[in-house]
């Protein structure tokens, strides 16, 4: 299985696409034809062959381009990526999960040599082969947590553990769905989710806390969540929306099939052993409409999820004004047919759409 | 008027108590403007021989009643920033067992807090109490620019002119409100500028 | 349900260290590396004892980076349940037994200007294990460690030879106490408090720390509860559909497991929260002995941790 990585952009002109391997491995997010808001969480010890849940951190055809988009980010804003001082052991954890993880699963890709201390990485699609002094921050180009996140797809929020909650006292995010690191670091859970609607009340934040406090090593969790975006544009920063929230409206009724762009992340949850911190990844995978109609079950279900959504969300995830247009789009495939449960695309099963 | 009730909010929202006198070693209290009655509602004979105060008048004349009550130290400035250095060496110098009261506007309260928790003090371990004026420390988002005594919203960013939602989402850390931009998504569409408690 | 794969370890070594305290060494069957963890985390122990299955918890005390083994001390407890007995008369080097992963409940809070550690007697384990991580990685500690007797003082000469700055012994039997209120005076502000000992010292500094203003959150203090025996009692399991009977000497969760019903844990001391299981309905008392639930939740009768708290009366039924 070896991976050909695409040449793309996530700005300017946008040149990403995704292969038909990609569509077909995609994580829809709506495993009924309505959405709202759980806690969903379960274990992360593989899945499906070829499926984003099979390895522990997902590589795939966007990797090469995607890193090269958070170094452009980075230049321009080294703020996105933090650690206060008290982190850089779960830096230093976060690198020996990811490298193992990755060797082992992902070996003709990345090589880890060991030698007690003395460890030699070498990262093949980016062309990087480095040795250093493991826990000697002296020895590598960055703090242990960005050296390694800015060979790793996916934002990274390493969270602190004490008082019984979970304190964000590191992160590398470059590709967040509209929140900054930069003021939301040294919160706890519940602040910095406070400006998510509905969920605490409903006591969804209490409970994922639970859930989350007791992540034990070797017991790592995963969950979906989702948002839309006009454009693949991996950097919806808060920092940046001046630059791009106008995106929104340059959509058109001949447009957005190709514009709209459902944004997946898959998040998944480790207890980190030398620090006891919680590395929570939050990976993005951008699918626009005009591919996810070309799978039937998914094309009837996102018809209907769009359309029943409730003010407040779609408001909260920013797409309230663009909705009619969306709906628009998609009620053309929408047949009117049962769907199976399950976010699996179930293509040998689900019928071919009557419209559209 | 002192006191003012906020309306409920986010959960990051600080919410401000009564101070009330506890056990300690010591007691470092720093204030500004009507923060001053806090202190002197809550001062004691025996809290007063072990405490500090710093306090910044801004313009208002409780710095006579605050010396009458003949804390251990006293010091009287001009802003948050010349007391800055103070701050710094009293926490530096602090033992476990401090105990720390903060009381007046939010701004100053929030950059103490952040003095105090730098140090190593939890924040909730930290006595809070509102007083006087409601206008707050906003960071705008895009620029970082952060801006004193903000009270209306939408505000035009004193730094890039960006014209900014004034959130009530807070960082501790930064001690400041968020400012996000309002017109983004249809410049120049920007609502009439209000009090945030209006 | 339980968490995470189990790690199967052969026993290298066992080392009495004294009348009342043993060591015990493992390393992974399959020759493997062990995870590293974070000081002061705790694994459980499955035992074989004939019939009966029991699963304690013990603070890991070896070197957190160190792989290759891990080494737990238990106290003999005479008037216990029987799980430290069968370690000292049962386990034998050579043995194959069954861990848990590393579980943190008393990890040190990084941040910390200063780490100042109180232990009582077995209560030393986990200390052992943040001593080596702070040695490792820098930073500022103090240990204050009290024993009944030199002859009972496990692990001192090795404390006070290797850190004989940092580490402070006092003999019960020598009138030696810790002055705890001169003790907390003029640490440096942002030390933290760690306790770890018998549930009487435990309460001693809590409160003498409250009482010098200390903040709640510069404290930290892990009691495991054995679980104690007491009545038979008869529960129904509504969702598995079972009707299960629970021992004089075996815990509601260790009979929740020997009838094949799966539930969650973590400390299986009442302190973490993990097995927190719904009551359906009871007509009884209620015998609540963790620290996890609070008043409220004791006196509604709508939760128990079948860890350590136990029922006398005619129904029980768990959402189990």
């Amino acid at each position: 299985m070896t991976i050909q990585f695409n040449d793309e952009t996530f700005r300017d002109d946008y040149s990403f696409h995704n292969s038909d391997r990609a569509l077909k491995r995609f994580p829809f997010p709506f495993h009924e034809d309505s959405y709202m808001y759980s806690v969903n969480m379960e274990q992360h010890q593989g899945g499906p062959s070829d499926s984003i849940y099979e390895k522990r951190f997902d590589v795939d055809e966007h990797y090469v381009s995607e890193m090269r988009d958070r170094a452009i980010v980075l230049a321009d804003d080294p703020l996105r990526c933090q650690s206060l001082p008290h982190m850089t052991l779960a830096g230093w954890d976060l690198l020996e999960l990811i490298m193992v993880s990755k060797s082992e699963d992902y070996p003709d890709l990345f090589e880890l040599h060991r030698d007690g201390d003395q460890w030699r990485w070498v990262n093949k699609p980016m062309g990087i082969d480095d040795s250093f002094t493991f826990l000697d921050e002296a020895t590598l180009p960055y703090g242990p947590m960005e050296y390694i996140t800015r060979q790793t797809q996916g934002d990274f929020a390493v969270l602190d553990q004490r008082d019984d909650n979970l304190w964000m006292d590191a992160g590398m995010i470059t590709t967040q769905a509209d929140w900054s690191l930069d003021f939301d670091i040294g919160m706890n859970f519940f602040e910095w989710h406070a400006p998510v609607p509905l969920a605490h009340e409903k006591g969804i934040f209490v409970r994922a806390l639970k859930f989350l406090l007791n992540i034990q090593q070797g017991a790592p969790a995963r969950r979906l969540n989702w948002t839309l975006t006009v454009n693949p544009l991996l950097d919806t920063s808060p920092e940046n929306y001046h630059k791009w929230g106008i995106q929104k409206t340059s959509m058109t009724p001949e447009t957005v099939g190709a514009k709209q762009h459902l944004r997946v992340e898959l998040q998944t949850f480790f207890r980190l052993p030398r620090s006891n911190a919680l590395v929570f990844p939050i990976r993005c995978y951008l699918c626009s409409f005009q591919d996810l109609t070309k799978t039937p079950k998914w094309a009837r279900r996102l018809h209907r999820v769009i359309r029943d959504l409730p003010d407040e969300l779609a408001t909260y995830k920013g797409f309230i004004d663009n909705r009619p247009m969306m709906l628009d789009y998609l009620s053309q495939f929408d047949d009117g047919l049962p769907t199976s449960l399950g976010i699996w695309p179930d293509l040998d099963t689900e019928p071919p759409l009557q419209k559209g | 008027m002192s006191k003012f009730a906020f309306p409920p909010s986010m959960t990051s929202r600080p919410v401000y108590g009564r101070l009330e006198p506890r056990a300690g070693s010591a007691h470092l209290m720093i204030a500004d403007a009507e923060g001053a009655e806090a202190i002197l509602d809550v001062a004691t004979p025996d809290m007063m021989a072990k405490a500090h105060i710093i306090y910044i008048p801004k313009g208002t004349d409780f710095g006579d009643r605050l010396r009458a009550l003949s804390p251990a130290q006293y010091y009287e400035g001009p802003s948050y920033a010349a007391a800055e250095q103070r701050i710094a060496k009293a926490f530096d110098d602090a033992k476990m067992g401090l105990q720390v009261y903060l009381s007046g506007t939010e701004g100053v309260i929030g950059q103490a807090q952040h003095a105090a928790m730098q140090a190593g003090v939890p924040h909730t371990a930290i006595q809070t109490e509102h007083r006087g004026s409601t206008a707050r420390r906003m960071q705008c988002v895009h620029c970082k620019g952060i801006t004193e005594d903000v009270e209306t919203d939408p505000f035009q960013c004193s730094h890039c002119g960006l014209h900014l939602f004034v959130r009530d989402h807070y960082s501790r850390r930064l001690a400041a409100f968020q400012g996000v931009n309002i017109d983004a998504e249809d410049p120049g569409n920007v609502p009439e500028a209000k009090g945030i408690y209006e | 349900m339980s968490g995470a794969q189990k790690i199967p370890v052969t026993v290298m070594a066992v080392v009495p260290l004294n009348e009342l305290v043993t060591r015990f060494e493992f390393k992974r069957t399959d020759g493997g590396l062990l995870p590293t963890f974070s000081g002061g985390a705790h694994t459980v122990v499955e035992m074989r004892d004939g019939d009966t299955p029991r699963m304690n918890p013990y603070s890991l005390m070896s070197d957190p980076m160190d792989q290759r083994s891990y080494a737990i001390s238990v106290r003999r407890d005479d008037a216990g349940r029987g799980g430290s007995l069968f370690m000292h008369k049962n386990v034998h080097v050579g043995d194959e037994m069954v861990i848990s992963n590393p579980v943190n409940l008393f990890s040190l809070d990084l941040r910390a200007k200063k780490q100042l550690f109180i232990a009582g007697g077995i209560g030393i384990t986990p200390f052992l294990a943040q001593i080596k991580q702070m040695e490792r990685l820098g930073g500022r500690w103090e240990l204050h460690y009290t024993c009944r007797s030199k002859a009972l003082g496990s692990y001192v000469d090795e404390l006070t030879t290797q850190h004989p700055n940092e580490a402070h012994v006092y003999y019960d039997d020598q009138e030696q106490r810790i002055d705890l209120t001169a003790l907390l005076d003029g640490q440096p502000i942002g030390t933290h408090v760690y306790v770890c000992g018998p549930k009487g010292m435990i309460d001693w500094v809590r409160k003498t720390a409250a009482a010098e203003g200390w903040p709640r959150e510069s404290i930290h203090y892990e009691e495991f509860l054995a679980p104690q025996s007491g009545k038979p009692f008869e529960v129904k399991l509504a969702v598995s559909n079972k009707v299960i009977q629970v021992g004089e000497q075996e815990s509601l969760l260790e009979a929740i497991e020997r009838s094949g019903v799966d539930a969650p844990y973590l400390c299986r001391g009442g302190a973490c929260g993990q097995c927190e299981t719904r009551v359906i309905d009871y007509t009884g008392n209620f015998i609540h002995r963790d620290h996890w639930l609070d008043d409220a939740e004791h006196v509604s009768g709508e939760k128990i941790m079948p860890c350590v708290s136990r029922f006398e009366g005619k129904t029980l039924v768990l959402d189990r």
